[in-house]
This record gives structure tokens, C-alpha cells and sequence, in this order.
């Protein structure tokens, strides 16, 4: 792996410069993206890597938010969409590269940027595109014995009725039927054709049956010092282990007690979230957007509706944009609450810790339910604002929150745990991911902050309201699970300070949505990036819209996955009780990490 | 001094500890029986025990909550507010809304009202764009969340019947919502019924477009109302009309299969 080094770079931050720039240094390789409605530039596959490289080393875009890719079925070629970043803030730099679709190949950006490992495997497994010097190109959200891509357009899934919704078989002739009785269980697999899936012991025991995911891991022996020869043994932690937050798991090489090598599988309750997407209407995305971090369903509404209200090209009113803060700053407390308390639990502090999280935890979700009818599933969010205005009483229960309560909880919290000796060994100098590995993987929220990198897409490309406020972005410098810890309690603090300017700014009164609410939008044709400050990191939507009802591309760039690419290089040299505390410190939910 | 970090944690621990013993004087038991004292427990303010021991005890459940959609009718004529119009249908997300729009028999044309109402429960996911959407406030979100049963693959898809609930009903779980809207109604009401005054020309128009729902509503039956407010005769005849179609579905699917097969 090659990391950017560390020489001064000339700054330019104007996207349209670094494409002039780079034009000029690639004549012939640079052609700009000039349909209506989309930004960037296309660059030819065979130079792919060199505009890279020359991107992350001379013009300092180190960071690779996100990687996906298109499938424009009628124009005939896939396209694979690159954003990155400078780590010193700015908007991103938009680039392409296309293949055919029979033939989709391109060269790996892996070796640039190592953040694109998984979210290559993403885009082979579910859009089937290779990357050529890809280390470990495997699928990594559906199975080995899965067939087909699912995210091109060409193909369909088991109870697939209609290309997009709402499905004419629901009115006015609405006959209702139940999708199992039309599709039985069992009926509804298919297998690649050269593929068996492994029914007995002999199959399930061969290596090959598992594609490779222990292939991946590395199976050597050891010698010490005196000639004692040991092996290296494979141990699965997961898939269904409490410690693992959900369905995911991790397989291991140890050495004694020692990790050498770790592999995170993932996928089991992979619902191909993105498919389901593009065949709802944009409205219909919203409630499902819920689901991806169940935990944080308000900010994960916020991402969304930004991505579309960026291609329709409205802004919410006033007082939306505050309950928008309001309930989003609320949604961070959550979460860091929830992952400081299950953090004690992967410690072994089993529930007092997090019960007295959750207890705080309560009552916002109390002024959830009481604003938007429910606890986690909130759907509050609407294009161009919010659902419905604040109900009598809640914008008191905020204050009251934000003044007084929270402050004293956080502060009570961080009386309890911080300096706690067993927490201090347990944490300290564990998990430890340098600066620039942490950029270059493409880490992003506490994880990225822990490892002194003050990036916060709030303040590096503020969205909705937040010029506005006054907060610091949490900032800690070793790195470690015990920082990262450390930076939670920050950020509470920081999200207490916003809710409680935003509680004194917020108008008394006024429009929550502009114009009248729809149930079907209009979206201009093009694509739009949005991206917030998720608590688990930058939370990025990628949308594609041609016009229709319909969105032709959903990508989601979900945080809690792409942070695990770093989880390898986290756990090496400790001990298999740490595996469990640092996944806890990377605070992944499943919903979002599987999608 | 080693050690040190943990007797302050310990210290918070043992604070919440006799805090609840401290509260539990304070109130002097009604703490746990008093039902209005649940907001105090569980609110910002609240100290020591803060769990609820459903179902014994129930915490209120705020107006907004959204649980699984209900139709409306109204209490006196027993009109079902819905026209079949068919957009919660077309907003759904996950799709679990069939509509079988309503036709006259007599005329073969369409009427503002639905034949047949379906939502398959085990697929709402509560999102309450259905209510949010409906033009005549005609389907509205319950709160009712205790809808657990042992059979899923039968109980599980709401019909008209089971989807029926009076006005009142919805006025007494969302009041705030209920004023809203009944004071756009009457405004509505109001201006339509100045308009004529005023713009002779379009009234006849709008006239027949008043009488024409008022028309096809059933008359009151003389039997005596159920709790769902249809008359028992209302209720078995459009039982019997529903079984009926829905054994000419299954012999039209049978047969569809079996066609399939022999192709």
C-alpha cells in the first residue's frame, strides 16, 4: 500500500481549475461530463490511474469519499463515479471512467487509495464491473452462490412485478395476493450455472465452497526463535455472536492469541437496499432510508432529501431547516449514546453503563415519536422540508433537554467512565490507526477525528444551517479505541452546544415545507452527491435521476462499511477480546453496513 | 492513586442507586400506581426507576404516533370517506395497498367509493404517507400496536371490514389533527357555499358533483349498528360479495396455472 506523502502540493480547490489542470496534463484523457444536469469530467480507463495518482499526490485530494458505479443500459457502457476530497475541506472533485457493458473492466484504484477496496467489491458484486489488480476482488454483500448483478438493469429479482412503482396491480383492479404464495420459498434461487451449492459435509468443509473467503486470510506457520513450529488457526467470530452488534462476522487468523490476519464478512442482512430504490419513486425512498442506520433514521432522512433537493433545486424555509438541525443534533446524542454504552458492553461492563445511556436515550426518542410518530423509523424529512411542525410542548421538552438534562448526563456519563483503570487498559493504545491510514482508507466521523484529522463534513462543506453555528469539531490525536471513546463525549458536547443555539435562533413560527407537499415530485434529469456528517461518519447519496418517477441510480455511501475497511489494519497484533472492543469503537450497524 | 476512576464511577452508580430509593419515599409508593404520575417518571426530570411495566402499565402514547392505517367513515350516515381514488395506493412504498375501485352497477361507470379494501399489515412499514397524502382525509394512521396473532399467512391482510373505523374514533386518538382538518373542511364547506352566490354560471356544475357521493351513499339501515357501524345484513352481504370474488379469482388463478402447466 502507498500512502500520499507528505509534500507540499499546490492548492487549488476550484473543481473546474483541477480539471483544466489535469486537461492539460493528460491531453486526450480529460473529456467533460456535458450532459445536462451532471458535473465532473470522464477520464479515459487506460490513464485511470496516473489522473489518480496525480489527483491525490499533486493536487492533494486524499480522500476517496466515494466510489459507485451506473449502469446506462441504453446508452450501452457502465460508468463507475469517483468523489474525492481534500482532507483541508472543499467540494469534490466528480470523475468517470466507462466500459462496456458485456466486457465492464477498469483498472483498480485500490493501490491509490485503499479506501476503494470494499467499495470496488461492492460495485463488481452488485453491478458486476471488474477491477483489474483488485487484491482480493470477491463478492462482498451477496454470497458466492449468488447469481447475476443485481444492480444492472437487465436484471430481475425473484418477486419482481413492474420496472418501478407504484405497480398497476394495485388500483383499480387491486386483487390482492401475498408475493410468497406467487413465489414460493425455494422456488425463488437461482444458481450461477457452473456453481453447486454446498448441500453436504464434504462440500461444506472445502474451501472452495466459501469463495475464498478463507483464502483471503492468511494460512502460514510460524517458527520461534527455539524451532517450535505452531499454526496459524481460522477462527469465525459471528455471524451470530452478541459482540458483533448484529449479524456480521469476522474470520481470523491467530496465532496463540495473536491476530495476524482478519477478514470481515459481511452481508447477512443484505436486502439490496439500492435496488429497491431505484425501483420506488424518489418519496418512496424516504421511510426506507430509515431502515439503513436504525439507529440515526433522522440523519439518514437529512442525506437524502439534501441529495434531491440539490437536483430539484429547492430549499426548505427557515424554521425547517432549524427543526432539521434540531432533530438531526438530537439523532447524534443518540447514537453516541448508544455506541459509548455498547462500547462498555464489548468492555465486559455488561448493561449498567449502557442502560444509563439508553435512559437519556428515551427521552429524545420521546420527542421523536412525539414530532414524527415514531421512535426510530422517524420518515420526517420531506423534499423541501419537514413532515409536520413541531407539536405543542416539544420545543419546550427540547429546551428543557438541551439545557439542562443532557449537559448534566454527558457530564455524568463522562464522571463515570473516563478515568475508569480497567476502561484506561482495556483501551488505551488499542486499535490504533495512524493519520494518514485513516485518511487513506477512507475513514470517516469518530474514527477519522480520533486519529487527529479535524474533518467534518459540517464544517468542510457545510450543508443545510451549520455556517451558522458555533462548535468546534472534536478533535483527538492518539487514535486509539479509548479515543475514540473520548471523541464521543466530545461530540455530544458540541451537538448540545448547536441544539442549544439552535433552540434560541429558531423562528416561533412559519412554513415547514416549501410549496405544498407532493406525492410525486418532479426531478429534473442529472446526478447529485449529498452528503452529511452522519454520527457515524459521512453518511453520501448518490443520485441519478433521468426524468422519470423513478430514480435511475441510489447509491448510498454508508459509513459504518466503509469504515471497516480499516478494521484489518486496526486489530493486527492484539489480542481476539480486542476485536470485539474495537468493532465496538468503529460503531457499525448492520442495516447500513449490509444494506 | 490506582483505582481512583473507578470509586468515582462507582460513586455515580450508587448515586442512581439511592436515588430511587430517595424518589420512592418521595412519592411514597404512587409512584407505581398512579397513572398520571408515568410523564413525571419517564420525563426530564425523572429520577431513580425509570421503566414501565407494561402492559400492566402504559405510557401515553403521543397524537403524532403512526401505527398501521385505518379507513374512516362517519358516525351518523355510515359514509366511507374513501372515493378509491387510489393515491394512497400509488404512495406506498412497500406497496401493501390494493383498491378495488367502486362501479355502479346500473351505469358500469365508476363511483366514489371502494369495493374492495386491502392492506397487508405484514407489509406496512408504518410510514404514514397514505394519511399524509389522502385528499379526503379518509385514511388516517392508528394507535393501535398490539395486533400480534398466531397465523400470519391469514389473518394478516386487512379487508374493508377489519379497515373500518368511525370518526369519532379518529377524534378521540388524534384531537388536535381532527380540529385541523374539520376547520379546512368547513372553510372549504363555506366557500363553496358562497360561490354560487357570487358566479351563477358555475353552479350548476358543481351541483351535481355535490349530490353525486350523497347518492350513492347507503341508506341508514334500520338494524342495529356494529361496532365497525354497518348494519349486520351491510356486513354479511358484503362478506358474501367478497367471498364470492374471491372464489372466482382462485378458480380464474387455478385455472390460469393449470393452463400454464399443459403450455
Amino acid at each position: 500500500m502507498t500512502i500520499a506523502p507528505e509534500v507540499p502540493h499546490t492548492v487549488i480547490t476550484d473543481p473546474a481549475q483541477v480539471q483544466a489542470v489535469l486537461a492539460e496534463k493528460f491531453p486526450g484523457a480529460i473529456t467533460p461530463d456535458t450532459r445536462p444536469g451532471y458535473s465532473g469530467f470522464i477520464v479515459s480507463s487506460d490513464k485511470l490511474v496516473e489522473v489518480a495518482t496525480t489527483l491525490r499526490d499533486e493536487l492533494g485530494y486524499t480522500y476517496l469519499s466515494s466510489v459507485t458505479g451506473v449502469d446506462y443500459i441504453h446508452d450501452g457502457f457502465m460508468e463507475v463515479v469517483y468523489h474525492a476530497y481534500r482532507i483541508e475541506g472543499g467540494p469534490a472533485v466528480v470523475f468517470k471512467a466507462r466500459c462496456p457493458r458485456d466486457n465492464a473492466v477498469l483498472p483498480s484504484l485500490v493501490p491509490v487509495w485503499p479506501g476503494a477496496d470494499f467499495q470496488e467489491r461492492e460495485a463488481w458484486d452488485l453491478l458486476g464491473i471488474r477491477f483489474a489488480g483488485h487484491p482480493n476482488l470477491r463478492r462482498i454483500l451477496l454470497w458466492e452462490g449468488f447469481h447475476g448483478h443485481p444492480l444492472r438493469k437487465d436484471w430481475k429479482e425473484a418477486y419482481y412485478e413492474q420496472e418501478g412503482k407504484p405497480f398497476d396491480s394495485r388500483w383499480p383492479e387491486g386483487h390482492v395476493f401475498r408475493a410468497e404464495e406467487k413465489t414460493p420459498f425455494g422456488d425463488n434461487v437461482a444458481y450461477p450455472p457452473d456453481w453447486m451449492p454446498p448441500d453436504d459435509l464434504d462440500r461444506l468443509t472445502q474451501v472452495s465452497a466459501y469463495g475464498g473467503v478463507y483464502d483471503a486470510v492468511l494460512q502460514t506457520v510460524d517458527e520461534d526463535t527455539r524451532g517450535l513450529k505452531t499454526d496459524h488457526i481460522v477462527v469465525n467470530l459471528g455471524p451470530q455472536h452478541p459482540s458483533t452488534h448484529g449479524v456480521f462476522r469476522v474470520v481470523v487468523t491467530l496465532s496463540g492469541e495473536t491476530i495476524v490476519d482478519l477478514q470481515p464478512v459481511m452481508g447477512y442482512l443484505h436486502r439490496n437496499h439500492e435496488k429497491i430504490g431505484e425501483r420506488n419513486t424518489f418519496i418512496m425512498n424516504i421511510p426506507y432510508t430509515d431502515r439503513l442506520d436504525y439507529i440515526c433514521s433522522m440523519s439518514n432522512n437529512l442525506g437524502y432529501v439534501l441529495a434531491v433537493e440539490k437536483l430539484m433545486g429547492i430549499k426548505p424555509p427557515e424554521r425547517a431547516e432549524y427543526i432539521r438541525v434540531l432533530m438531526v443534533e438530537l439523532t447524534r446524542i443518540v447514537n453516541h449514546l448508544w455506541a459509548i454504552g455498547f462500547l462498555l458492553n464489548d468492555l465486559g461492563a455488561f448493561f449498567t453503563p449502557a442502560l444509563y445511556a439508553i435512559e437519556e436515550r428515551e427521552l429524545i426518542l420521546d420527542v421523536f415519536e412525539a414530532t414524527a410518530g415514531s421512535r426510530m423509523m422517524c420518515n420526517y424529512m420531506r423534499f423541501g422540508g419537514v413532515a409536520r411542525d413541531l407539536p405543542a410542548g416539544v420545543y419546550e421538552r427540547c429546551r428543557e433537554l438541551a439545557f439542562e438534562r443532557l449537559p448534566r448526563a454527558i457530564d455524568e456519563l463522562d464522571n463515570y467512565l473516563t478515568h475508569n483503570e480497567i476502561i484506561l487498559s482495556r483501551c488505551k493504545g488499542v486499535g490504533y490507526l495512524p493519520p494518514e491510514m485513516a485518511i487513506a482508507y477512507s475513514a470517516a466521523g469518530p474514527v477519522l477525528r480520533a486519529s487527529g484529522v479535524p474533518y467534518d463534513v459540517r464544517r468542510a462543506e457545510p450543508y443545510s444551517i451549520y455556517d451558522r453555528f458555533d462548535f468546534d469539531v472534536a478533535v483527538r490525536y492518539n487514535g486509539d479505541v479509548y479515543d475514540r471513546y473520548l471523541i464521543r463525549v466530545d461530540e455530544m458536547r458540541q451537538s448540545v452546544r448547536i441544539l442549544q443555539q439552535v433552540l434560541d435562533q429558531m423562528p416561533k413560527s412559519g412554513e415547514i415545507i416549501a410549496g405544498k407537499p407532493q406525492y410525486q415530485v418532479r426531478v429534473p434529469p442529472g446526478e447529485a452527491y449529498g452528503r452529511v456528517e452522519n454520527p457515524k461518519g459521512e453518511l453520501g447519496f448518490y443520485v441519478v435521476s433521468n426524468g422519470k418517477p423513478n430514480p435511475w441510480r441510489y447509491h448510498i455511501r454508508a459509513p459504518s462499511f466503509i469504515n471497516l475497511t480499516a478494521m484489518s489494519e486496526m486489530c493486527k497484533g492484539h489480542k481476539v477480546a480486542d476485536v470485539v472492543v474495537i468493532l465496538g469503537s468503529i460503531d457499525i450497524v448492520l442495516g447500513e453496513t449490509d444494506r | 492513586m490506582y483505582g481512583l476512576g473507578i470509586i468515582r464511577g462507582l460513586g455515580v452508580t450508587l448515586k442512581h442507586f439511592v436515588e430511587s430509593y430517595i424518589e420512592d419515599i418521595r412519592w411514597f409508593g404512587r409512584k407505581y400506581t398512579r397513572s398520571d404520575i408515568l410523564p413525571v417518571r419517564q420525563g426530564p426530570k425523572g429520577k431513580g426507576i425509570f421503566t414501565v411495566q407494561y402492559p400492566e402499565e402504559r405510557l401515553p402514547i403521543p397524537e403524532q404516533f403512526r401505527f398501521i392505517p385505518f379507513l374512516l367513515y362517519e358516525d351518523e350516515t355510515k359514509q366511507i370517506r374513501c372515493t378509491s381514488c387510489g393515491i394512497c395506493a400509488k404512495v406506498c412504498p412497500p406497496q401493501c395497498i390494493w383498491i378495488v375501485r367502486g362501479t355502479d352497477p346500473r351505469t358500469g361507470r365508476p363511483k366514489p367509493e371502494p369495493e374492495e379494501f386491502y392492506i397487508d399489515v405484514d407489509i406496512c412499514m408504518n410510514c404514514g404517507f397514505c394519511a399524509e397524502f389522502c385528499p379526503f382525509d379518509a385514511i388516517k394512521m392508528d394507535h393501535d400496536f398490539e395486533l400480534a396473532t398466531y397465523d400470519r399467512t391469514t389473518t394478516n391482510i386487512f379487508d374493508l371490514q377489519r379497515l373500518l373505523k368511525p370518526v369519532s374514533y379518529y377524534a378521540s386518538i388524534r384531537p388536535t389533527d381532527y380540529a385541523r382538518e374539520e376547520a379546512a373542511r368547513a372553510e372549504k364547506e363555506g366557500a363553496k357555499a358562497k360561490r354560487p352566490a357570487a358566479e351563477p354560471a358555475a353552479a350548476p356544475a358543481a351541483a351535481p358533483a355535490q349530490a353525486a357521493p350523497a347518492a350513492t351513499t347507503p341508506p341508514p339501515s334500520a338494524g342495529t349498528p356494529t361496532g365497525r357501524g354497518l348494519s349486520p345484513e351491510e356486513i354479511a352481504r358484503r362478506k358474501a360479495e367478497m367471498e364470492a370474488r374471491r372464489r372466482a379469482r382462485e378458480a380464474a388463478r387455478r385455472a390460469g396455472e393449470g393452463g400454464g402447466e399443459q403450455a
